[in-house]
């Protein structure tokens, strides 16, 4: 005879199981993730368009050991013709005292959808790089850094 | 004037799809570092970077970023431009205090 304990702890163990797998499923894309500083910074450059997470690709080192000068690269897959070119780019951060990095305004006229520059990042954060092609839509990659040496603390010596 | 580094390839072909890379000599003070008395040193940022290219059918803007404090100093950026025929690259940079510097320089195209 089986013991009635058994059962309700496997029970319960499938009911857990269940819930935990609706947490995961309830939580939206990244979006979710952003503090609402980030999430505004974004959905003004958005223009109210969904954003939605492809297309664009963010070049750049995971482990930053110097914050002062991080090289990054924003391309994005994009034919650049007249019809289907991506308007502009930018890149937001999550904890500099400022959320805007850069943003650029593209065009047929470039070929290719790619732009590199260096950054300074305060501490270990997400960055968020996002582009606006003509027909109004938006897509992002976000990506997590470690940052060891932070920009901004140290002063002139 | 702060100086300036501009690369371009020597000679290129009309269709051809290069990299302009470019970087100004300019300290980017964020605004939010102390100095050596302890006080915050004052804002001094290039604000925005425009690429003009005059390919002698026309003259457009062919780039143009904002930059913030988030930018590193001496700020670089590199960008791809179709090349539509030999004529002139003008860059601009503008910032704060007035800051503003132009380069010309010319495209080759074979």
């Amino acid at each position: 005879m089986r013991p009635t304990g058994a059962l309700s702890r496997r029970r319960l163990l499938a009911a857990g199981l269940g819930a935990s797998v609706a947490l995961v499923q309830a939580r939206p894309a990244h979006a979710s993730d952003w503090p609402v500083e980030l999430a505004a910074a974004v959905a003004a450059f958005a223009r109210g368009a969904p954003v939605r997470e492809g297309r664009v690709t963010l070049e750049m080192a995971q482990l930053v050991d110097n914050g002062n000068t991080v090289p990054v690269t924003l391309s994005v897959a994009s034919p650049m013709k007249p019809g289907d070119h991506v308007v502009a780019l930018a890149l937001f951060n999550e904890r500099n005292p400022q959320r805007d990095v850069f943003s650029a305004r593209l065009g047929p006229r470039n070929g290719r959808a790619r732009a590199s520059s260096r950054i300074r990042l305060f501490t270990s954060q997400k960055l968020v790089a996002i582009a606006r092609l003509n027909d109004g839509s938006c897509w992002t990659r976000t990506v997590d850094v470690i940052v060891t040496i932070a920009a901004c603390i140290e002063g002139e010596t | 004037m702060a100086r300036t580094l501009i690369n371009l390839p020597a000679l290129s072909k009309k269709g051809d799809v290069i990299e302009v890379r470019t970087l100004n000599a300019h300290p980017m003070e964020t605004g939010y570092r102390p100095g050596a008395d302890g006080k915050v040193l004052p804002r001094d940022l290039i604000r925005r970077f425009t690429c003009t290219y005059d390919d002698g059918a026309s003259r457009e803007v062919v780039f143009q970023a904002e930059l913030f404090s988030a930018m590193a100093a001496n700020p670089y950026l590199t960008f791809a431009l179709l090349v539509t025929g030999p004529g002139t690259l003008t860059l601009v940079w503008e910032g704060d205090n007035g800051f503003a510097q132009t380069e010309t320089l010319p495209l080759r195209v074979a």
